[in-house]
């Protein structure tokens, strides 16, 4: 089956990525979802049935933390990550609300 | 005619828990840190690092669960919701959507004609926080600090089965006091400790179908709820009556405007892709988790009232006011404990205490005089170590920084004169100043008297026993 990536459906994406895709880059990224979803439409020929969906590989369960401060002030280490600092704070665009 | 509508709400309710951790990393929680000072590469969201459950906010969900009478999911997960913005480090929240912690609860609530009913819950799900953006005022730039980001939160999901602002109010009310009761949280709405979003639709009257709701965010007290809703409605029944359409949108509340405005605009397509979070394992709760749990469930408001009247014989006003607060039910029960007098107790939580609460704008929940102070004034009182007067002097000192009154008392020099001689030798002294009043008394002017007596216990600065005072007038002016 093939699968058709509308224009709008590339746009969609882009924005929820946020991503600003030149024409070049939406061909592209065109072709690479049809294959994905070709890929999927593979594994949708499996029968599934009686199969729990998995979200983890191991058979790992209840992994917790006491409620105890282990952390002190590592903003100094912390601010290293940012692009920009400003008053001990991360310095991001202008946003509104 | 007009048309008749309906207006139908349903919430969602974000408490931050009491824990002293955030919920996925060793960070504290403290309130009014320098900014980024609780930080780490969790909670900044660095590639690579690690998200921890803290056990504490798994039993805080499932508590207040047990309490909204939800059914405890016993295998539950946890999922990422994403989006970008500054304040969400990872460009996911780390949230629950498909087997959130609790579901299908209810909390009853008392409507307006005295009535009850029930809204239902739709769920309860655990989540992170995010950090707080400030926005520079000299820059073109905003500055995020990441104290907040991970602090733990549970989001209560309501049905729309509200239909008024009093209902909603009756059951922000209900979770609080649950919630306050259960230790899980101080639920302080102006302090953003609990947030409610408002998502709100109009239809005519007996209709069927619901119209399209709008949801509110940033409505930080009761009254800012209120004025919401029935600004919302109007907004709502406006359009439809010129024709227009409701549009589904997230609007912001303007409480000082009295106007909500749409926030987000259609750029921002609403589409969270929403997948299980590969960092964090399922979490099974285990019958004997659930049990213990269980267990340690407190006494709730209603037994309360119940034990109140039976045990202590208070006047229901009295009961009301006090279990408003478990700070408040808990100052009660153990000062009564060591004083056994429950009236007295009650008459300074009624009296002195909810004045000053009222004058100095404080919350129960933020009382600091300590019960054991509290029964040793009872005390100093009863004994006549000191009088009534001097006892409400003392408590608003108590009030303000808890100290101990016996010790105060003390210091200060407060204890009741109940030596006769020194009682005679002022009231002499105010008969010799106030010739005119002891002369109306003779004349039968009972009044009279209390004015002698006012400038006795002024002279004496109110630690003179006033019957004491008032008998030896008395006797005075007769001579």
């Amino acid at each position: 089956m093939a699968n058709i990536i509308s224009d709008e459906t590339i746009a969609h994406v882009g924005i929820l990525a946020q991503l600003e895709l030149s024409e070049e880059e939406r061909e592209q990224a065109r072709a690479d979802m049809s294959r994905m979803l070709a890929c999927i439409d593979k594994m949708g020929e499996l029968d599934t049935t009686g199969v729990e969906p998995m979200s983890h590989v191991f058979p790992v369960q209840n992994v917790f933390r006491e409620d105890v401060v282990t952390n002190g002030d590592m903003r100094e280490q912390m601010l290293l990550n940012a692009p920009e600092e400003k008053d001990g704070m991360f310095v991001a665009p202008r946003t509104f609300e | 005619m007009s048309k008749q509508y309906e207006t139908v709400i349903g919430l969602e309710v974000h408490v931050e828990l009491a824990t002293k951790t955030k919920i996925f990393c060793g960070c504290s929680t403290a309130f009014g840190a320098a900014p980024n000072t609780q930080t780490c590469p969790v909670c900044t969201g660095m590639p690579g690092s690690l998200p921890v459950l803290n056990r504490q906010v798994l039993e805080y969900a499932i508590a207040v669960g047990l309490a909204t009478n939800c059914d405890i999911t016993r295998y539950a997960k946890f999922d990422r919701k994403n989006y970008f913005y500054p304040d969400n480090p990872q460009n996911y929240q780390i949230s629950q959507l498909y087997l959130p912690i609790c579901r299908n609860g209810g909390v009853e609530i008392e409507t307006k004609e005295g009535g009850r009913k029930t809204v239902r819950i739709h769920e309860i799900h655990m989540e992170e926080d995010a950090g707080k953006l400030l926005h520079d005022a000299w820059e073109d730039c905003s500055l995020v600090d990441y104290n907040r980001s991970g602090v733990p939160l549970i989001e209560i999901v309501s049905e729309p089965d509200m239909r008024s602002a009093e209902e909603v109010i009756a059951y922000l009310e209900k979770l609080r006091l649950l919630i306050q009761y259960l230790g899980a949280s101080d639920c302080k709405l102006q302090e953003g400790s609990m947030r409610a979003d408002v998502n709100l639709s109009v239809r005519e009257a007996g209709a069927e179908q619901f119209g399209t709701r709008t949801e509110m965010k940033n409505l930080n007290s009761f009254k800012a709820i209120s004025r919401a809703i029935a600004g919302e409605t109007q907004r709502q029944i406006d359009l439809i009556e010129s024709g227009e359409k409701v549009v589904q949108e997230t609007r912001r509340w303007d409480d000082v405007k009295g106007e909500s405005y749409a926030m987000r605009s259609k750029e921002d397509a609403q589409d969270y892709r929403y997948f299980p979070d590969p960092d964090l394992v399922p979490v099974v709760v285990s019958d004997e988790m659930l049990q213990k749990i269980r267990a340690a469930q407190p006494e709730f408001r209603n037994e309360k009232m119940r034990r109140y009247r039976e045990e202590f014989g208070l006047p229901d006003y009295d009961i009301e006011i006090i279990t408003e607060s478990r700070h408040m039910a808990d100052l009660f029960e153990v000062a009564t404990a060591i004083c056994g007098q429950p009236k007295k107790v009650s008459n300074w939580l009624m009296g002195e205490t909810l004045r000053l609460m009222k004058e100095k704008e404080t919350d129960a929940q933020d009382l600091c005089f300590s019960p054991e102070h509290l029964a040793k004034l009872i005390r100093l009182t009863d004994e006549k170590v000191i009088t009534g007067a001097v006892a409400k002097e003392v408590f608003e000192v108590m009030f303000a920084e808890n100290v101990d009154p016996e010790r105060y008392v003390e210091e200060k020099g407060l204890k009741s004169v109940n030596d006769e001689g020194a009682l005679q030798k002022t009231v002499a002294e105010v008969i010799a100043a106030n010739p005119q009043s002891v002369e109306d008394y003779r004349n039968g002017k009972e009044k009279a008297i209390g004015f002698l007596v006012g400038q006795t216990m002024k002279a004496m600065k109110g630690k003179a026993d006033p019957a004491a005072v008032n008998r030896i007038l008395k006797e005075a002016c007769k001579k």
